[in-house]
């Protein structure tokens, strides 16, 4: 093992570095003038990012909590709930006996509240909003976004889509309840059902609020990274980090458009009687006016979105866990330009794909198999990435950090949860397992799970650069194992259930025969979801608490890192580097190259590697 | 505004602000590719009207040609630094985008007087959200180009850098509404 090198940043970036003479127009000073400027209307691409993240971890709390009400309903059908009804109210209702049972309509508006918070809020938003901010500028040797005006105005949009849908939760009639996909006419006709009508409402005001902020946000993500780069810093040369965010912007920016087109058909389905989505429909014996709707209309425009969505939700998690694998492993990425064009075909794919959600809601079987087969492609650059992850582990120095566990448990999680999307990806063995606990298995392992651990090892890894300090390790490891073995104790039982046919989203199981046998395995589950949530808990409490208390970062470059952030102060300024920016003269992974440990990007090619190109 | 100042770097092909324009117009004809693939796929199911588009659609669409041909006039006239038909080109555009709009709420009011209406048939339905949804694109394009105006005469004529960027930034989305509008005509005629 080669000795650990110092750089000294400053130095290099003042002999060889960019000068664009950015702080002779003191727009430091313009733009951080109050305490309302800099914390709170911010247009500095890193306190964006920790408001993200912020309010991502207040969502995940929201949305993680609901999980848990639900679970002990299906875990313990017969417990009394009446010790929730201070939070609650009237949804647990309490009989002569004072017994307490949750209302069965607010049990689905739970289950869709759950999905839609940690699809959108948290895992797209608290996630790509985070990262895609924090580390684009920052690695790519920028002094902000593109336009930090419009950034500032990405963050405010979701948080006042955030704002509308908390209020949702909070309506009399209760928030909606027709699933996170709000196919119609559950979401089209206010009449169908008690959340149908003004939760309804706000949920799809709140997600066209959402949308907005996507786009915002992904128009400057792709701006910037194509025209805001240091000197040097060429396409091949970017971090994996970047190619994920860059390529998930691009993602959003064509997909979520489909989506509000959708919803403003809904709209009007909902306002001012259009038919788009509904037809010959009866309410309660009494015929509705609708003709000539079709409601699989609405699932094709959503499924467009939907499915390219995953991607969005996993795409930077992929790129955090290649960056932090191979800084953790002081190895180079295996495969770079694979990783890159396997990003590629992803999103490519993702937009070819959207019917598979939909096998057994009436499409054309023939249709289908063009689903399959572009389904069943998707296999091909997740597995070039699995491998590559993998050999990028094999023989490397393995620091078993925090960040690196996590990293590699996002790895464990990618391929259980990635090769039960083989068996979903067909539409055979659809007509069996659509909509039980199988599928439930599988996104939750493969996109949910996978991707929280993702978005954890970005956090313990750029922790020191957002906030000067580190998390503590300790609770790090316990936040580490109990996840990893918490996640597959809810997830894993999950798939027999779904073999046996139990369906999704059903309030209790206890009074069916077929699926009474269950009943311990759902307890399990319900206790492991627990047992999750409290380590989870231990991280929110490690990460406010290390804000203020964390052992302070003594070394600009902490993990011995080859990206820009690493070259930036510790508590970097307004504008990123005091002075010059970085110029670029190599890859980010150059992990012990010609006997040095490593060598980050901003420092020049010696005479001998010269002729190299990466 | 407020945008991190883009020293003048030759490393740029495009201007950012303009490429972030062009990415958000490919974003809003993703919003008309779900609209015109949705109009396709419904009407292939059947059950379908069919009507004819009253005629003022096809003076309407050469009133937001002819307003995309003058407002090219004005921004090379401001480039030529000939003061009045660049303020005078501005406000012309902004007439005649007002009139497009006019027209198109009277074409919808014609359309609904020989029966196509809202809430009935899906055909109509869709003819309806789909201009409609263009008309609020021009309408944001109507504002930008009251911004322009109010820059023409409120300051004094100077031809600099930033003052041409924001006029072909101005440009560029009323020259994509006009294009995004024949697209769309052009789709519900051979519809």
């Amino acid at each position: 093992m080669a000795e650990i090198l110092k750089y000294q940043p400053d130095v290099i970036i003042e002999k060889e570095g960019f000068d664009d003479h950015f702080h002779e127009h003191h727009e430091g000073d313009k733009y951080q003038s109050n305490f309302l400027s800099t914390y709170l209307f911010s247009m500095d691409h890193k306190i964006i990012a920790r408001q993200f993240l912020i309010t991502g971890i207040f969502w995940a709390i929201v949305g993680a909590a609901m999980s848990l009400v639900f679970r002990m309903q299906l875990g313990f059908p017969e417990e009394s709930m009446a010790w929730i009804k201070p939070l609650l109210g009237k949804w647990i209702e309490i009989d002569p006996d004072g017994v307490g049972t949750l209302s069965p309509d607010f049990y689905y508006a739970l289950v869709t509240m759950h999905g839609t918070i940690i699809v959108f809020f948290v895992l797209t938003a608290g996630l790509s909003g985070t990262f895609s901010n924090f580390l684009i500028p920052l690695q790519l040797g920028a002094r902000d976004m593109a336009s930090p005006f419009l950034n500032m105005l990405s963050y405010w949009f979701f948080f006042l889509a955030s704002v509308v849908m908390f209020i949702s939760l909070f309506v009399s009639t209760g928030p909606f309840a027709g699933g996170w996909t709000a196919y119609p006419p559950l979401s089209a006709l206010p009449q169908a059902s008690s959340g149908s009508g003004a939760g309804m409402t706000l949920w799809v005001v709140s997600l066209v609020f959402f949308v907005v902020s996507v786009l915002l946000g992904g128009i400057n993500y792709i701006t910037t990274v194509l025209n805001l780069r240091t000197k040097g810093m060429s396409m091949w040369r970017m971090p994996l980090t970047i190619w994920a965010f860059f390529i998930t912007a691009v993602i959003g920016l064509l997909s979520f458009p489909v989506l509000v087109s959708g919803f403003l058909m809904l709209t009007m389905d909902r306002a001012l009687g259009t038919s788009f989505f509904l037809s010959d429909i009866y309410i309660a014996g009494q015929a509705l006016d609708y003709a000539g709707g079709s409601p699989i209309l609405y699932q094709h425009l959503f499924w467009f979105l939907g499915h390219p969505e995953v991607y969005i939700i996993i795409l930077p998690a992929m790129g955090i866990v290649s960056e932090v694998m191979s800084v953790h492993a002081r190895k180079p990425i295996f495969g770079y330009r694979a990783m890159v064009y396997s990003i590629l075909a992803i999103a490519f794919l993702s937009f070819i794909v959207w019917a598979h959600h939909m096998f057994m809601a009436g499409v054309n079987p023939f249709i289908s198999n063009f689903f399959v087969l572009f389904t069943l492609i998707i296999a091909v650059p997740s597995a070039v990435k699995v491998f590559n992850w993998i050999a990028t582990l094999y023989k490397g120095n393995l620091r078993l950090n925090t960040p690196m566990l996590f990293a590699i448990g996002f790895v464990s999680m990618f391929i259980s949860g990635g090769l039960t999307g083989i068996f979903l990806g067909n539409s055979a063995i659809d007509i069996v397992m659509h909509d039980n606990y199988f599928v439930v298995a599988h996104f939750h392992i493969v996109m949910g799970v996978a991707a929280f651990f993702g978005m954890f090892a970005g956090v313990y890894h750029w922790f020191p650069k957002m906030f000067g300090r580190f998390m503590n390790e300790t609770i790090g490891k316990i936040h580490f194992w109990g996840t990893l073995i918490g996640a597959y104790a809810i997830f894993w039982p999950m798939h027999y259930m779904g073999m046996a046919g139990v369906p999704r989203r059903y309030y209790r199981f206890d009074v069916f025969d077929t699926f009474r046998h269950f009943d311990t395995m759902n307890k399990f589950i319900t206790i492991a979801a627990i047992l999750v949530f409290a380590v989870s808990l231990l991280f929110v409490i490690n990460f406010f608490y290390s804000i203020y208390k964390g052992k302070k970062v003594e070394d600009q470059n902490p993990w011995q890192a080859n990206t820009l952030e690493w070259s930036t102060p510790i508590h970097p300024v307004h504008g990123n580097w005091p002075g010059k920016i970085p110029s670029v003269h190599r890859w980010s992974y150059d992990y012990n190259k010609d006997e040095r440990e490593y060598i980050p990007q901003y420092v020049p090619m010696t005479p001998e590697e010269a002729p190299e190109n990466h | 505004m407020s945008t991190v100042t883009i020293k003048p770097r030759n490393r740029y092909k495009i201007h950012p602000q303009k490429f972030a324009l062009w990415s958000a117009m490919a974003s809003i004809i993703m919003m008309f590719a779900a609209l015109t693939s949705a109009f396709i796929v419904r009407k292939a199911a059947g059950n379908w009207l069919e009507f004819e588009l009253p005629s003022i659609f096809y003076v309407s669409t050469f009133v937001i040609l002819l307003s995309s041909i003058i407002m090219h006039g004005s921004y090379l006239a401001y480039k030529r630094g000939k003061a009045a038909i660049y303020r005078w080109g501005l406000v012309l555009t902004f007439l005649l985008g007002i009139t497009f709009v006019v027209m198109q709420y009277s074409g919808w009011t014609s359309l609904y007087e020989i029966g196509v209406e809202l809430n009935g048939n899906p055909s109509g339905s869709f003819f309806y959200i789909i201009s409609g949804l263009h008309a609020a694109h021009v309408l944001g394009g109507i504002a930008v180009l009251f911004v322009a105006i109010s820059h023409a005469f409120g300051l004094s004529f100077k031809i600099s850098d930033k003052r041409l960027l924001r006029f072909e930034l101005s440009l560029h989305y009323w020259h994509f509404v006009d294009f995004l509008w024949i697209y769309l005509l052009i789709f519900l005629l051979i519809q």
